[in-house]
């Protein structure tokens, strides 16, 4: 399951947009339909607060116009509905209350151009833009436009990795541009809302302490050359994916932007310029149009962007009855996706549908999505239900079932059941047990966010200590046990790894109650049918394992086969483990004493 | 040997009371005490003990006592303190300061009570010297208070003043008067508290008198184990499963490939959840062996184009998939990277695979709750791994309306009834329904799972036909089960520090009563 990204917006604002004014009730439902979920409701003050922290929030919340917003839950894959612009959008066609507009890109004879030097593809390969014109910006607009690109920043552009956004005050720079790719040090420029000019290394190093930006130095930092947007007067335009250049910023004021969208991914540099046009378009002096940028790419082969020449998916009509369900009309489902944004037309020859997918829709990738359309537009909960009449029979996993069977018996013996968590650190499965790691056994993760966690247990022993010692003001004595998987190491699997269901099972308490584990076991064997027979059956063999005491501690044999160990736990793993009295313990594997997998 | 002392002068006691009335009743308790010569309190102790076996009735009086204080003792043994400084001043007087070196601290009451009754006086003529008025006195308060020790007490007005010397304090008692009760007998029959094995055989409990039980009291523990609350209401999910028919598939697999868990789905490579973050990729064994070489060029080919050499032998038609596909290149190092699973669909999608590979297609409805694991910083509500259930039918023809209809029936099976479906966004399912359910504590539709139906990019590569489906569903288990039990915190409830006590006392798992 996806996170999903959260939009906030003005609630007046969206009720202007909208036409309509809903109650939260009204709005939950319309969202709970469209398939957004309102997640809270709350006012800007209190937003406010909760960013800036309590001290610094209290002197503004006094001040603070107290504005409703809403927190709206979207789609990980809508990033048209990441802006208020996009929302109202999507909400007033689906209310049947706009049509979509037509957004065009304009060919004009002199365009904009922007040439693409060599040195760039070995860090960041692709830009793509294009120029609003005439564009009428107020506080609201301006914000909802910066914030947009925030957000698609922070989700498809994978935090800057895969795209980064530059927008540019046009009549501040002069055509044509260059994105190029220089040492860092070749590169000066005064960063975004700076008056000094600096080196690329001195804004790296700047940066270092910036709580936003210093999660996107990595992207380049250790790259011979850093990415550069010059214009045709050597002004920085950006340096991404880091910082815009303080010279060509945009203001309330700015009536032509240029948008540059560089990246490592040409698909998402595509949809995100497509979403900025489709959501800011409409404030353009001729609206829902933008100008083309003419990218000359280093093989010097000319690309116009933006291009917002819609795909077609095709769907047969009785394909998406099917899948959503329903006996619709092609007519019907014309309108349903209408009411998405999708334009259909009825091919009567094959009773298919060719739909039209907007620059807004880029999650439309097949005829399922075009079904799933249908379906959203229909009312998930119109569709009649029907438990479908497969007819299969109830099987269990049969290691999981002699599990289950041995859990009840083990726990009828008096021992309570355990759940522990299946990973664990280095030294609690190892150098606390006095237990030498071959190297050939664990399991290690890169990455863990805690130390507790750097391994796969490669036995139950560590968590079953764990939990012993946790409870160690229960009386005593303290029985415990638990049946589970751990991984090991298996160069025989596809991945090198593989889980074994171990049975681990601990007493405690004023004696270290070795014949109690020792009867256990004895019992397990009996209910499994297995005597006490070294050739035929079990038996029990000294052994010496660092996490047991010398001399009273076994291997359990399985017909000759080692399966288990048990023992009296060592009094310096029980120190090690912060137990302060006597306890005894057993693990053996099920897999090899049930046959089961 | 305490207790057995005490035991014996109780049975002494209770033998002395049985007799006394065979001869008529007690009249009061105390005299009855002083008479035989026992503690009284140890009379009461027995008094009350026969009145709960019915064998006598008792009737208390209350009485007004006064007993001495430490100074009043003081006054006993040595004379009240007006008496000791009456003998201490010499027939040719002593002066204040000598009076009150010899006397020390109870010099100042002393000379005042000599004072006020005129013993002693001060002669100004003499420089204050003091001299007796009287050539002998009675030490009445002695005398009193000695009388008081006997239970005699002075008149009141006497008494009065001994109080605000503080001499003597309160000491109220009762006594009881005494008769035979409705289970009288001369002698006392020894209470059991259980049947014994002799008591069966000699036929002694046909007369043998029981000790009543504590009924209010808790019995004794069992000592018996108890399974963990989580993988109780795990049973109870398997059940549901295999009530509707469902295989449970072997989830029994926590490493995964990268192949597995993102691609063979058509999560995208470029997916936030493959972030280092989010996913536990491993370090040792970091990539995996292999994967089927030609299952993987078609799922490339779908991320990349939207399209793959579809067909096999449920297939042979090999029609198109027609997506536009992610447009980007697909690395097959990606693929190959391990990772802690991060859904049990991995393994939905290694069965379905397997089953896409027969020469029939056959439908199957599969199910499985294991463990997942997330890159989590531990919280509250968040651990780094977690019970997942998913349940999948793949069949020909399968709808959005047979998912419903089937998600309906499970949760039915729980107990959850007015189910509502919301769309939403799985990278491997579309269309795809969040699952809500009316919730009557918290009047309000609440979250109990996600669904959808697997995309064709995602089945297709792997073999099936056009027409054949999947729809499936997944919840998690801890979280149903907090509700159930009412745990605030997942840590209570999974982990080694949970609590054992909570493990014992936690009842069976009724998901429908």
């Amino acid at each position: 399951q996806e996170a999903m990204p959260t939009v906030t917006v003005v609630r007046k604002e969206l009720m202007t947009a909208l036409g309509q004014e809903y109650t939260d009730k009204e709005f939950e439902d319309l969202c709970f339909e469209f398939g957004v979920e309102l997640d809270d409701i709350t006012t800007e003050a209190v937003m406010q607060r909760k960013e800036k922290g309590d001290k610094a929030a209290k002197a503004d919340a006094a001040a603070d116009a107290e504005e409703i917003v809403y927190k709206i839950d979207i789609s990980a894959n809508r990033y048209d509905l990441l802006c208020l612009e996009g929302m109202a959008l999507a909400l007033n066609v689906f209310r049947k209350k706009l049509e979509l507009p037509n957004f065009r890109s304009v060919k004009v004879d002199a365009p904009q151009k922007m040439t693409i030097t060599p040195a760039t593809q070995q860090i960041r390969p692709f830009v793509v833009g294009c120029v609003l014109r005439g564009i009428k910006f107020d506080s609201q607009r301006y914000n909802s436009f910066i914030e947009l690109q925030d957000k698609l920043h922070e989700n498809i552009c994978r935090k800057r990795t895969l795209v980064a956004i530059g927008t540019h005050d046009l009549d501040t720079i002069e055509g044509p541009f260059t994105y190029e790719a220089l040492p860092p040090d070749q590169i000066v420029f005064a960063p975004l809302n700076q008056d000094e000019k600096m080196t690329a290394t001195q804004i790296m190093e700047l940066y270092e302490k910036d709580p936003k930006l210093k999660q996107y130095l990595h992207i380049i930092r250790s790259s011979p050359v850093y990415p550069v947007i010059y214009d045709k007067n050597r002004n920085v335009l950006s340096m991404p994916p880091i910082i815009n250049g303080d010279h060509s910023k945009i203001s309330l004021e700015t009536k032509n932007v240029l948008i540059e969208c560089t990246a490592t991914d040409p698909m998402r540099a595509k949809i995100v310029l497509d979403t900025l046009i489709a959501m800011f378009s409409g404030y353009c002096a001729e609206p829902f149009t933008c100008e083309d940028l003419l990218v000359v790419g280093t093989d010097g082969k000319e690309t116009y962007f933006p291009d917002l020449k819609p795909h077609k998916v095709s769907a047969s009509v009785d394909y998406i009855n099917r899948i959503v369900g329903v006996d619709l009309t092609a007519e019907k489902q014309i309108e349903l996706l209408g009411r998405m944004q999708l334009q259909a037309e009825l091919v009567a020859a094959s009773n298919t549908l060719d739909v039209t997918i907007p620059p807004t829709r880029h999650d439309i990738l097949q005829a399922c999505d075009v079904a799933e359309d249908v379906a959203i537009a229909y009312g998930y909960n119109n569709v009649p239900r029907k438990v479908p009449a497969t007819n299969t029979y109830g099987k269990q996993l049969p290691l999981n079932k002699i599990s289950d069977q041995l859990r009840g018996e083990i726990a009828q013996a008096g021992f309570t059941e355990i759940l522990t968590f299946g990973l664990c650190s280095h030294a609690e499965a190892f150098a606390k047990l006095n237990r030498v790691d071959d190297g050939n056994t664990a399991v290690t993760l890169s990455n863990p966010k805690t130390l507790e966690f750097e391994i796969c247990r490669p036995t139950l022993l560590p968590g079953t200590l764990k939990t012993l010692s946790n409870g160690q003001k229960m009386p005593k004595p303290i029985k415990l046990f638990e049946i589970t998987d751990v991984v090991r190491k298996c160069s025989d699997n596809d991945v090198g790894a593989m889980n074994r269901r171990h049975l681990c099972a601990i007493h405690g308490g004023m004696s270290s109650g070795f014949e109690v584990v020792h009867g256990l076991l004895d019992h397990i064997m009996t209910m499994m049918d297995v005597p006490l027979d070294a050739a035929k059956g079990y038996s029990l063999v000294e052994a010496q394992d660092g996490a047991f005491f010398d001399g009273r501690c076994a291997k359990v044999l399985l017909r000759g086969e080692e399966i288990g160990i048990m023992g009296i736990v060592h009094p310096k793993a029980l120190e090690e483990f912060d137990i302060p009295f006597p306890a005894s313990a057993l693990e053996i594997r099920l897999d090899a004493l049930t046959g089961a997998a | 040997l305490i207790v057995t002392c005490a035991t014996m002068a109780a049975t002494d006691i209770e033998a002395a009371v049985l007799s006394q009335l065979q001869a008529g009743a007690i009249a009061n308790s105390l005299d009855f005490a002083k008479q035989k010569g026992y503690d009284h309190l140890a009379v009461i102790g027995v008094l009350k003990s026969l009145v709960s076996d019915k064998y006598v009735v008792i009737e208390p009086s209350d009485h007004e006592g006064w007993k001495l204080t430490d100074e009043g003792e003081q006054c006993v043994s040595k004379g009240s303190p007006e008496a000791q400084i009456f003998a201490l001043v010499p027939d040719d007087g002593a002066s204040k300061d000598e009076i009150e070196k010899l006397a020390g601290a109870m010099a100042k009451v002393g000379l005042s009570q000599c004072m006020q009754s005129k013993w002693l006086r001060i002669d100004k003529d003499q420089g204050g010297k003091i001299f007796k008025n009287e050539a002998s006195v009675t030490d009445a308060v002695k005398e009193q208070l000695a009388a008081v020790v006997k239970g005699t007490f002075p008149p009141k007005q006497d008494l009065d003043k001994l109080k605000k010397r503080k001499l003597v304090a309160s000491a109220n008692y009762k006594t009881y008067s005494v008769a035979k009760g409705e289970e009288y007998a001369p002698q006392r029959a020894k209470a059991a508290t259980d049947i014994t094995q002799e008591m069966i055989n000699d036929g002694s409990w046909k007369t043998q008198k029981f000790k009543p039980y504590n009924f209010n009291a808790l019995g004794q523990d069992t000592g018996a184990g108890r399974l963990h609350p989580l993988l109780k209401v795990r049973a109870q999910f398997r059940e549901i499963f295999l009530e509707m028919g469902f295989e449970e598939m072997p989830t029994n697999r926590f490493v995964e490939t990268s192949f597995w868990n993102f691609d063979s789905l058509f999560q995208p490579q470029a997916h936030p959840a493959r972030d280092m973050q989010d996913t536990f990729f491993i370090k040792d064994p970091a990539t995996c062996l292999s994967i089927p070489p030609e299952y993987m060029a078609k799922v490339k080919a779908t991320h990349e184009v939207g399209d793959c050499q579809t067909g096999g032998p449920q297939d042979p038609q090999a029609s198109p998939i027609k997506s536009l596909g992610y447009r980007n290149t697909w690395a097959e190092g990606e693929a190959q990277k391990n990772l802690l699973r991060t859904h049990t669909t991995a393994i939905s999608a290694q069965m379905l695979y397997k089953l896409a590979q027969q020469k029939e297609f056959t439908p199957k409805k599969y199910f499985s709750i294991d463990r997942v694991f997330r890159n989590e910083t531990l919280d509250a509500t968040h651990l780094a791994e977690f019970h997942q259930i998913e349940g999948l039918v793949v069949d020909r023809n399968l709808a959005l309306g047979d998912l419903m209809g089937m998600i309906e029936a499970f949760f039915e099976k729980l107990g959850l009834k007015d189910i509502r479906f919301k769309p939403t966004y799985n990278p491997y399912t579309e269309p795809s329904m969040e699952i809500f359910h009316w919730h009557e504590g918290l009047n309000k539709y609440v979250e109990i799972g996600n669904s959808g139906m697997f995309r064709p990019e995602m089945l297709r590569p792997m073999g099936f036909p056009e027409d054949v489906s999947c729809i499936a569903w997944g919840l998690s288990l801890e979280r149903p089960t907090m509700i159930l039990y009412k745990i605030d915190n997942i840590r209570d409830l999974f982990g080694h520090k949970v609590d054992l006590g909570m493990i014992k006392s936690n009842p069976i798992c009724r998901l429908v009563k």
